[in-house]
C-alpha cells in the first residue's frame, strides 16, 4: 500500500495532484529532465544507494535517536517524543537531502553546487557536502539572515563555501530562492541547484522528500521499538516543508496517525507581511517554478512574509504539502513567534536540549497537544538545534530568569 | 488573419522590440509603443512585470521591479491599452508568467486581449503540455496566438513536437542562460542557428535574447526571419526615456 503512494505522487510530470509541476523558461527544462532521468537511472542503482547508506552511518552518524522527554511529558501529560535530528551531523536534518543531491551532482559531473538559505542549515549541509566529495559551492542568503544566523555564514565560509549576500526585496529567504536560482541559469549546464527543501520544479520536490524519507522509516521502528505501538501523533514544523515530508512519510497510511504540520504564525496571523502561514491562509499559485499553496496578492505578486525562524520564512510551501491539505490527511497549523520562544526556553530547561527556533514550533505545538490529550504519544521532529539562534534569542528576548 | 502571421509573411528580416509595461513612468507604455511603430519597428512584445521573473538577466529584472512600484499590474495594462488599435496597427505580444494570468483567471486574460486587439502572448514559464491540454481551446477561441521557446539544448524532437503546435513563429532563445545584452555572437550561436535552419521547420523563428546592436541583430538573422532585442531596448529607456527611441531603433535596421 504505502509503496504505491510514493509510485503515484508525484506523477511523471511532477504532479501531486494539481499541485508541483515545473513551471520553468525552456532555458531550464532540458537541465531539469537530464536531473530527472538521472535520479531514476543512477541513485536507484545498488552502487547509489550503498554509498549513501555509507555516509549516512559513518559520516552523518545515523540513525538518530528517539529520545523520551521524560520531565516535559510529566509536566504537560502526554508522552512527548522527539526525533533527534538535531544530533545529525551539521545539526539539522538538511544533510539528509544534501548528501544525496551532491552524490547525484558527482555522478551528472557537475562542478558547482548552488543553493539558497534561511537559516544557514541548508547552506552548511551543502557546503559540508561540497566538501565531502570534492565540489565548490555558492550559498545565497539575503542580508538579513546574514546577520541573523551569523554563525551559520562563518561555518559556510570555514567549509569553504561562498557566501553571496542578497540586498533585494526582504533580504530574506524568498530572495535568496530567486538569487540562486539567477545564478543557476547563468550556467545550468557545470552547475546544479541543490534546492534546500521540498519546493521548486520538479523533480527536486520528489528528490528531496525522498531522500528525507530515511527520517521517518527510522523513527517508525524506533519509536516501536520503544513503546510497541505507533505514535497517535507525529508533529513537525513546515517552512518548505522538507522534515516534515520525511517524517510524514513513513505514517500517510497509518490511519490511527494523526499528523500535524506547523507553520509560522508570527506576530500576527491578521497582517499581511506579519506571518508565513502558507497553508492556513494562501490561496493556490505559482512560485519559483512549481504550483502550491502561496501567500499572494490578487495580482499574484507573492506577499512579504515573516517569522522569527528565517527556515520557515517563505510565501511558498511544497506542492506536496499542498495535496496532503486538500487530501486531510495532515493538519496544518500555526504557532506564534512567542510561543516559539516559549518553547525554545522550555525544551532547553525542561531536557537538556536547545531546539532550532524552526523545531520550537513544532515543539510548542506538541506541548498544546499533550495538555489537550493527557493520553496520548506525540512524536515530534526536531529538525535542528539552536545553536545558530542563540545570539538573536538573547538580544531581543533576553534569557528568563 | 492574425497581424503576426500578416507581419511573417513579408519579404523582409524582423524586427521585434521588448519592452516593460509602465517603466520608465507608469504611463510611459502608449508613448514607447507608438514611438516604436512610428521608428520603424515590426513587431512589440509589452512585457507584464513580475516579481520572480527566472527567464529574465539584470537588466529587465530592474526595470520589472521599478514597474511594479509603479503601480503596474494585469488591470492597469489592460486600461492603458484600451484604445491601442487607434492609433498603433502593427503586431502587438504580451510577454509574461503564468501566475499574475492565473491569478487574473485565463480565460478573462484572454478575453481582455482580444477586446483590446493583443495579437499573441509569450508565456516562458507555462509548460507547452499544460498548454496544449489546459489553454490552447481558450487562446484559440480569443484569436491569440502563444509563441513557444527554443534554447540550444531543447532536443530535435521537442522540436518537431512545438513547431507542429506553432501557429506563428517559434521564439529561439540564444543561448542558454538568461537575457543580457551581448556584443556578438561566437561560434556556438552560429553553429545552433545553422543546425535550425537545417531543420526546415514550418514556423519561422525569431531570434532572441543577446541581441543588442546591428551586428547581432545581422548575425541572427543569417537565416532566422527576425530578432527580438530586449535588454537594450530597456536600457536605452533608463538612460533616455521615451524621447529617443527613433535614434535607437536607426542604429540597428
Ligand atoms: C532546523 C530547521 N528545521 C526546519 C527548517 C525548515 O525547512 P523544512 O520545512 O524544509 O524542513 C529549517 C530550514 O532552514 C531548519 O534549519
Amino acid at each position: 500500500m504505502s509503496e504505491n503512494y510514493f509510485k503515484k505522487y508525484p506523477n511523471k510530470e511532477g504532479f501531486f495532484n494539481e499541485y508541483g509541476g515545473a513551471f520553468i523558461p525552456p532555458q531550464l527544462e532540458e537541465e531539469m529532465k537530464k536531473i530527472n532521468d538521472a535520479y531514476f537511472s543512477i541513485s536507484k542503482s545498488h552502487k547509489f544507494i550503498s554509498e549513501l547508506r555509507d555516509i549516512r552511518k559513518h559520516f552523518q552518524g545515523r540513525p538518530t535517536p528517539v529520545y523520551h522527554c521524560h520531565r516535559l511529558s510529566q509536566k504537560y501529560g502526554g508522552q512527548i517524543y522527539l526525533k533527534r535530528e538535531d544530533l545529525n551531523h551539521t545539526g539539522a536534518h538538511k544533510l539528509n537531502h544534501c548528501m544525496g543531491e551532491a552524490l547525484l551532482a558527482k555522478h551528472l559531473g557537475k562542478k558547482k553546487l548552488i543553493a539558497e538559505t534561511g537559516a544557514g542549515q541548508h547552506g552548511v549541509a551543502l557546503a559540508t557536502a561540497a566538501a565531502y566529495f570534492g565540489l565548490e559551492c555558492e550559498i545565497h542568503m539575503g542580508e538579513v539572515d546574514i546577520a541573523k544566523e551569523y554563525p551559520n555564514v562563518l561555518r559556510m565560509k570555514i567549509l569553504g563555501a561562498t557566501v553571496v549576500p542578497v540586498t533585494h526585496g526582504l533580504k530574506t529567504l524568498k530572495e535568496a530562492v530567486d538569487s540562486a536560482f539567477g545564478a543557476y541559469l547563468q550556467d545550468p549546464i557545470n552547475t546544479i541547484y541543490c534546492i534546500g527543501s521540498v519546493v521548486g520544479p520538479h523533480p527536486f520536490p520528489m528528490m528531496v522528500r525522498d531522500f528525507q524519507r530515511v527520517v521517518g522509516i527510522e523513527a517508525k521502528d524506533q519509536f516501536f521499538d520503544m513503546t510497541g505501538e505507533l505514535p497517535d501523533n507525529v508533529v513537525a514544523c513546515v517552512g518548505g516543508g522538507s522534515n516534515a515530508m520525511g517524517i510524514f512519510s513513513a505514517f500517510l497510511e497509518d490511519e490511527e496517525c494523526k499528523l500535524y504540520g506547523i507553520e509560522p504564525g508570527g506576530k500576527s496571523l491578521e497582517t499581511i507581511g506579519e506571518h508565513a502561514a502558507t497553508m492556513t491562509l494562501g490561496s493556490p499559485g505559482i512560485i519559483h517554478g512549481f504550483k502550491c499553496y502561496t501567500l499572494q496578492d490578487e495580482n499574484g505578486e507573492p506577499a512579504p512574509v515573516h517569522s522569527i525562524a528565517s527556515g520557515l520564512d517563505y510565501p511558498g510551501v511544497g506542492p506536496e504539502h499542498s495535496m496532503l491539505k486538500d487530501l486531510e490527511k495532515v493538519t496544518y497549523d500555526c504557532i506564534s513567534d512567542k510561543e516559539c520562544i516559549d518553547a525554545f526556553f522550555e525544551l532547553s530547561r525542561m531536557e537538556g536540549i536547545i531546539p532550532a527556533l524552526e523545531s520550537a514550533h513544532a515543539v510548542a505545538y506538541a506541548l498544546k497537544l499533550a495538555k489537550e490529550n493527557p493520553k496520548q504519544s506525540i512524536l515530534v521532529n526536531l529538525s535542528g538545534r539552536g545553536d545558530k539562534d542563540l545570539d538573536y534569542v538573547v538580544e531581543n528576548y533576553g534569557i528568563p530568569k | 488573419m492574425n497581424r503576426i502571421n500578416q507581419k511573417l509573411q513579408e519579404d523582409k528580416k524582423l524586427l521585434s522590440i521588448y519592452f516593460t509595461a509602465g517603466y520608465p513612468n507608469l504611463n510611459d507604455t502608449v508613448t514607447v509603443i507608438e514611438n516604436l511603430e512610428k521608428s520603424g519597428v515590426d513587431m512589440i512584445e509589452i512585457g507584464l512585470p513580475f516579481s520572480d521573473p527566472l527567464a529574465d538577466g539584470p537588466t529587465i529584472q530592474a526595470s520589472s521591479t521599478a514597474s511594479l512600484d509603479n503601480g503596474m499590474t494585469s488591470e492597469v495594462l489592460f486600461n492603458q491599452l484600451k484604445d491601442i488599435r487607434k492609433t498603433v496597427s502593427i503586431p502587438l505580444i504580451i510577454m509574461g508568467y503564468f501566475n499574475p494570468m492565473m491569478q487574473y483567471g485565463v480565460e478573462a486574460f484572454c478575453k481582455k486581449c482580444a477586446e483590446i486587439g493583443i495579437d499573441g502572448l509569450i508565456i516562458p514559464d507555462l509548460p507547452v503540455q499544460d498548454y496544449n491540454e489546459n489553454y490552447k481551446a481558450i487562446f484559440e477561441k480569443y484569436g491569440l496566438i502563444n509563441v513557444f521557446l527554443i534554447t540550444p539544448q531543447t532536443s530535435e524532437e521537442r522540436i518537431r513536437f512545438i513547431d507542429s503546435i506553432s501557429n506563428g513563429f517559434i521564439y529561439m532563445v540564444s543561448s542558454a542562460s538568461v537575457t543580457g545584452a551581448q556584443n556578438s555572437f561566437g561560434s556556438t550561436q552560429s553553429d545552433y542557428f545553422n543546425r535550425i535552419a537545417a531543420m526546415n521547420l514550418k514556423a519561422p523563428q525569431i531570434v532572441g535574447f543577446g541581441i543588442s546592436n546591428a551586428e547581432t541583430f545581422q548575425q541572427a538573422t543569417v537565416s532566422a526571419k527576425g530578432a527580438i532585442i530586449g535588454s537594450a531596448f530597456v536600457k536605452h529607456l533608463t538612460e533616455h526615456g521615451v524621447d529617443k527611441i527613433d535614434k535607437f531603433i536607426s542604429l540597428i535596421k
